[in-house]
Formats: structure tokens, C-alpha cells, sequence
């Protein structure tokens, strides 16, 4: 089998899928068009089994040129695509879970009128994240960082009727871009360097330690992943981005999309590690962001809305860990993250979707006996956040504490604080929707297989997935790490030092203590459902975090009434005051000075002989004159 | 003979065929923008066009150069045109207004 072939087929299968279904959509049933979709999927997933198959990782990589794209004086950019263990480990994760997720959508949609436009843009979502993934130069990942930016707007803003659901798209869509800018910027800075931008050529050529222009150039590539994983400051989009039906919630804002910063940071680890500055601005970054993220997930009502703080809290942790010089770690939480957050994704869809729409986790309750499958199965996925031993967030997670640990322990001890936020919203969530009386009025009722199915093969994938990179503590031999070094140069620096002692107690703290939150949380939310009342009657703090620490106020207070007093001042003053009487004034001189030559048109044929003569003797006298 | 004619010319100074064609000039140009009736303004208008032949024909003699007559030919075979055109004028309008009094062609008025 030609895997040139078989590389170019991953991205043109759903792009092609994408076409179809778009043309077809008003001939396709639902049905129809989510079958073809996810076949479609199932193919692409296929072939990329196949090329991981066929892949040496001992070679380090091969590029696959499609063709001759930009080529402008020095500028060569091919449309080329990259398979090393990075692009493979990405894009099984894709087509893999992307498949599950295109499964499940065909039950989630079947109802709605719009479900083949709906597939056709989750397959060109897919066509766009494998190109951002593949790219074998900055170019043709900023081509699927934009793709996947577009789609991710199409699908929030998927049932556009509502307004508050444009708005979030447009959040998204305007956040997103902010950190374009950022990507842009840094694209141009490494050419300028470089002369090229094909990943291979530059981290090979990447000198400079602590150069101001490489500092630069990953600070701004850094502003363009806060932007799409969802960081501080831009990370506000990402819990409006629920707006959108929850499959898409689970593919794109969960387990890929969301995961491109990560990805680009891997991607680019060499330029990372020769500006250790930028690297401690991502290690705090991700701290913070870790840490608020969760404790706004701490109380939230909306099901949807506790994952999303989660989610955002999940690629703080990634962020630590490539602030740290752990991209293996990075790449493996990226990893699990996408199993076990699409499982609860998911999971919470299935809830929704039996319960006829509602979000509001004051009104579930004791569904653990109607909805079986799907509480087996989110009892899997919160586990394996929290990271109850052997479960896959368990090693994911354990990684960068460990890293995190030997870096500094203060930096530890903050990562445990928002470990056990974690743990405490999870079973909080947990334990509102499946236990204790049921609180609201519907009638909840099973999700059909095509829903259920996903959901257990991502709950056994939760499970086991930590298989994929087991310490040597546990026996394994971190074969993910192993996999990943031939891709990223970055990876071959780290390396933990603590000893196994230290390591048990890391983790014996860490599981015991997340043993008690949940202990904790049993005795509040599964025993009595405590339900947090009115905002207004907190005490101060915890209204401030009810409130996501207001950061949404604090950008309207700083951008959005600036740019809108601005905007409203440059109206009444420089439109009204300035433009318009200038505009007008020019209309009326016109106007005037038209009427005024209007009287010379007498219409009497002698005058206007007279004018001719008058005219040419005026000529002749000038002609004359300045002879 | 031609050079009997010549001679007869030249016995005038130039001058004063320049001053008889400013005059014939000026009494033309006035009668085009004083008068009212059309007529009267073409015949004004070959009063022009023949001032100016008389004093190309003037410069001719005097400096002895057969060019100028040539323009002469040229600008009577036009004029001759051109009376046919502006008396086809005169008829339509005669048909159309009643009168050849050229203000009553007043409709380009502004």
C-alpha cells in the first residue's frame, strides 16, 4: 500500500465528505447523511491505523509533498504533510474519537431538521483539524488553525435561531482571532529568521538561547495557543462555546480543537526550550488558569458548563507541563483528556437528551436507575479525572504533578489544590445528576445504541488508557514518550529524576486526599443534594467565584464599553459634528455653484455666440500676451 | 496677366487690407450676435468667412506665396456646404417655430 497515498486520503476523505454532504443536504435524511459522515470517519481512521502501522518510528518522520503551493522569489512553501509520531498520535486521536463522536451525533441529531448541514460541517471541522495537525510548515497548520476556527463558529452558532448562542459564536470567533494575530506574528518573525517555514528545516536550524527575537517569536506563538486552547486571558469563550449542540461540545471544544495550542507548543518544542522566559510565562499561566478554571467549576449549574471550566482547568494542567519541558507529559494528558472529557461530553449529552433538553443540574437527581449505561459510564469518566488510581487520568495527571513536584513543590501543592477542585466538582456533578430523588418533571428515558455504544467504548478507553505511556514505576516503559522523542527534539531533555519513594507519596497524598473530597462531596450532594441558593446571600468570595471571578464583566468593563463609548463618541462627535457637515457642505457647494452656471444656459443663441466670441478673443489676447 | 493682378494688390499697402478685413470682420461678428433674424446672421456669417479670405488672399499677393489661396478654395467650397446646411436649418425651423427669429429657439434654457 502506497502510504503517500494513505496520507493524503486521512485529510481528502472528510474534506470530500464534506463537499458531498454539503451539495446533497437537502435530498439526505438525517440518517443518511450521519451514516455517510461517519463512514466517511471510519475510513479516515482506518488509514490512519494503517500508516501508524506502517510507520518506523526510527526514520523520524517522512513528508508527503502534494504539491508546489506558494513560490514567490525565496519563498518556497509546498502544500505538504508531515507524518511523524506527533502528526500520528493527533490524528489517531481525531479520526478515532471523531469517528465515536460522528456515531453518537446521528443519535443526538436524528430529530433535527438541519442534521445534514450539521455533518458537513463536523466533517469539515475534522478535514481542517488533520491539516492543522499534518502541516508540515507553519502555513498549512495556520490554514486548519483557521479552518478549525471557522467551524467551530458554524457549529456554536449551529442553531442560530437563538441569539444568545450567535453571540457565543461570535465570542469564540472574536477570541479566536485575537490569537491568530499572535500565531501570525510569530509566523512572520521565524520566516524573517528563517527564510523558511517548514517545521523540519527550522528545528533543525533553531539556534539562539534566550534571543530576544526567539523569546519573542514563542511568546506570540504562545498568545496564538492561548487563544485556541482556551488560556488566561482568552479563555472566556470556551464556556459560552457550550451554546452548540454537545457532540460538537465534545469533539471540538473537548478533545481537539482545544488541543491545537498544545499541539503547535509540541510541534515547535526546540524554539520553546531555547527561550526558558516563555516557558515560565506558560508554566504560570497554566497554573492560573488551571487553578480558576476549576474553582469556577466549583459552582456552576449549568452540566455543561461545569465540564467546559473542566476542560479549560484540563489544558492549564497541559500548559504546565509544557512550561515545564515535559511535552511527552503534555501529549499523553492531551491524550487521556480526549477520552475521558469526550466520555463526559457525552455522557452529559445522553443526560440532556433524556431528560428533553434540560441543563440545569438542580433539576436531575436520581437517574442512576433510569439511565444506566449512561451513569456506568460518566461514573467511569469522573473517575478518571480525578484520577483515582489506575484509571488513565490517574498516570496523565500524575506525570506532570511528578514533573511538577521536582520543579518546585509550592508548584505542586497549587496542582493538588486544583487536582482536588477537580475531584470535588466532578462528584458534585456525579452526584446531582444520578443520586439522590430525582428533581425535576421529565421523563427520562434511555439514548438509543448509536449514542450508547461511543460511550462505552470511550469509557473502556478511559480506563486503559493509561496503558499507552506506563512509568516504569507501574512496569511499563512510558512507550508513548519513547514514540514521541523521534518527533519532538524537545522530548530528549526531559527526564524525571525523583526517586520511587518520593514518587509512592506523591501519589499516596494525592489519592488520599482526593479520597476525602469524595467522601466530602458524598455526604453534601449525594445524601441531601445541597443546592447552592441565590448568589446575592453568599458571603463575598464565594459570590465572586459563583460569579467566574466576574472576568467576563472585568473584559466588558475594559474593552467592550471603551470600544463602545469610543465608538459612540467618534459617531456624535467626528461622524455628526465633522464628517457629516463636510460631506454636506461639498454637496451643497456643488449645488450652489451649479445653480450659479446654470443662469449662463439663457438658451438665446446670440448670447451664447457672444459667450463664444467673447471666449476666443480672450484666447487670442492671452496667446498674445505671453508671447 | 496674373502678374498684372498681383501688381494691382500690392499697389495697396497691407495695412490697409487688414483694417478693411477687421472691419468686415467685426461688422459680421456683430450682426451674428446682435441680430435676431437667422438670414440676416448667416449672411453675417459669409461676411466673416470672406473677410478672412480677402485677407489671406492680401498676404498672398504681398509675400508671394501661392498657399494662402489654396485655404481660400478650401474655405469656400466649406462655406458653400455650409450655407446649404444652415439654410436647411432655416426651413425646419420656419416649419417648427413659425418665425426665423432665432431667440424663439430658447428651449436649452438652464
Amino acid at each position: 500500500m502506497n502510504l503517500d497515498l494513505l496520507a493524503a486520503l486521512v485529510p481528502a476523505l472528510p474534506l470530500a465528505g464534506a463537499v458531498i454532504l454539503a451539495s446533497l443536504r437537502r435530498k439526505l435524511s438525517a440518517n443518511g447523511a450521519g451514516g455517510l459522515a461517519t463512514a466517511i470517519m471510519a475510513v479516515a481512521f482506518a488509514c490512519s491505523i494503517l500508516l501508524f502501522m506502517g510507520f518506523d518510528a526510527a526514520t523520524g518522520g517522512r513528508t508527503v509533498k502534494l504539491l508546489d503551493w506558494i513560490h514567490v522569489g525565496g519563498m518556497e512553501i509546498p502544500l505538504a504533510l508531515r507524518i511523524d509520531a506527533l502528526s500520528l498520535t493527533m490524528m489517531l486521536i481525531v479520526t478515532g474519537i471523531g469517528s465515536l463522536i460522528h456515531l453518537y451525533s446521528i443519535g443526538y441529531m436524528h430529530e433535527d431538521e438541519r442534521a445534514p448541514t450539521f455533518f458537513a460541517q463536523l466533517n469539515l471541522f475534522s478535514f481542517a483539524m488533520l491539516m492543522l495537525v499534518m502541516g508540515s510548515n507553519f502555513l498549512i497548520t495556520f490554514i486548519g488553525w483557521e479552518g478549525v476556527g471557522l467551524c467551530s463558529y458554524l457549529l456554536i452558532g449551529f442553531w442560530y435561531k437563538t441569539p444568545e448562542y450567535n453571540y457565543a459564536a461570535r465570542k469564540a470567533f472574536v477570541m479566536n482571532r485575537i490569537g491568530d494575530v499572535g500565531m501570525v506574528l510569530a509566523m512572520v518573525l521565524l520566516f524573517q529568521r528563517f527564510g523558511t517555514l517548514e517545521y523540519a528545516t527550522i528545528m533543525d536550524a533553531a539556534t539562539g538561547f534566550n534571543d530576544p527575537m526567539m523569546i519573542a517569536a514563542t511568546l506570540f506563538l504562545f498568545i496564538g495557543a492561548t487563544g485556541k486552547s482556551a488560556q488566561i486571558p482568552l479563555f472566556t469563550w470556551l464556556p459560552d462555546a457550550m451554546a452548540g449542540p454537545t457532540p460538537v461540545s465534545a469533539l471540538i471544544h473537548a478533545a481537539t480543537m482545544v488541543t491545537a495550542g498544545i499541539f503547535l507548543t509540541v510541534r515547535s518544542s526546540v524554539l520553546f526550550e531555547l527561550a526558558p522566559f516563555t516557558q515560565d510565562i506558560i508554566l504560570w499561566v497554566g497554573t492560573a488558569t488551571a487553578l480558576i478554571a476549576a474553582s469556577i467549576g466549583l459552582f456552576q449549574n449549568d452540566i455543561k458548563k461545569v465540564l467546559a471550566y473542566s476542560t479549560v482547568s484540563q489544558l492549564g494542567y497541559m500548559f504546565v507541563a509544557l512550561g515545564l519541558g515535559s511535552y511527552s507529559a503534555a501529549m499523553f494528558h492531551v491524550t487521556t483528556h480526549a477520552f475521558f472529557k469526550a466520555l463526559l461530553f457525552l455522557g452529559a449529552g445522553s443526560v440532556i437528551h433524556a431528560l428533553g433538553g434540560e441543563q440545569d443540574i438542580r433539576k436531575m437527581g436520581g437517574l442512576k436507575g433510569h439511565i444506566k449505561i449512561t451513569f456506568i459510564t460518566f461514573f467511569i469518566g469522573t473517575i478518571a479525572i480525578s484520577g483515582l488510581p489506575l484509571m488513565s487520568g490517574f498516570f496523565s495527571k500524575d506525570l506532570i504533578m511528578a514533573f511538577a513536584f521536582e520543579h518546585s513543590p509550592a508548584l505542586f501543592a497549587l496542582l493538588l489544590i486544583g487536582a482536588l477542585m477537580t475531584t470535588f466538582y466532578m462528584f458534585r456533578l456525579l452526584f446531582l445528576v444520578f443520586y439522590g430523588a430525582y428533581r425535576g418533571n421529565a421523563h427520562p428515558h434511555e439514548s438509543p445504541l448509536s449514542m450508547t455504544l461511543p460511550l462505552m467504548v470511550l469509557a473502556v478507553l478511559s480506563v486503559v488508557g493509561g496503558v499507552l505511556n506506563l512509568p516504569h514505576l507501574f512496569g511499563g516503559h512510558e512507550a508513548m514518550k519513547h514514540f514521541l522523542m523521534s518527533a519532538a527534539d524537545g522530548i530528549s531533555n526531559e527526564s524525571l529524576e525523583l526517586s520511587h519513594t518520593t514518587e509512592w507519596t506523591l501519589m499516596g497524598i494525592t489519592t488520599a486526599l482526593v479520597a476525602v473530597i469524595i467522601y466530602v462531596a458524598y455526604g453534601r450532594f449525594a445524601q441531601q443534594a445541597t443546592l447552592e441558593g441565590n448568589e446575592a446571600e453568599m458571603p463575598f468570595f464565594k459570590r465572586l467565584i459563583a460569579q467566574r471571578w466576574r472576568v467576563d464583566e472585568l473584559y466588558r468593563a475594559l474593552f467592550e464599553r471603551p470600544y463602545t463609548w469610543m465608538s459612540a463618541n467618534l459617531f456624535s462627535i467626528a461622524e455628526q459634528r465633522v464628517m457629516v457637515p463636510i460631506m454636506t457642505g461639498v454637496g451643497a457647494a456643488a449645488n450652489a455653484l451649479g445653480d450659479g452656471f446654470r443662469r449662463l444656459q439663457t438658451g438665446y443663441v446670440s448670447f451664447h455666440m457672444l459667450a463664444m466670441l467673447g471666449g476666443l478673443i480672450l484666447f487670442l489676447i492671452i496667446t498674445l500676451m505671453s508671447n | 496677366m496674373e502678374e498684372g493682378i498681383i501688381t494691382a494688390i500690392r499697389v495697396v499697402p497691407l495695412e490697409h487690407y487688414v483694417l478693411l478685413s477687421f472691419l468686415l470682420f467685426s461688422i459680421g461678428a456683430a450682426g451674428v450676435v446682435f441680430r435676431r433674424n437667422t438670414i440676416i446672421i448667416l449672411m453675417c456669417l459669409e461676411l466673416m468667412f470672406n473677410s478672412v479670405n480677402l485677407l489671406l488672399t492680401a498676404f498672398s499677393a504681398h509675400h508671394s506665396d501661392p498657399c494662402a489661396q489654396v485655404f481660400v478654395f478650401f474655405i469656400m467650397l466649406v462655406a458653400a456646404a455650409e450655407v446649404t446646411v444652415g439654410l436647411s436649418i432655416l426651413v425646419m425651423m420656419k416649419r417648427n417655430v413659425d418665425s426665423v427669429d432665432v431667440n424663439q429657439l430658447n428651449r436649452l434654457k438652464g
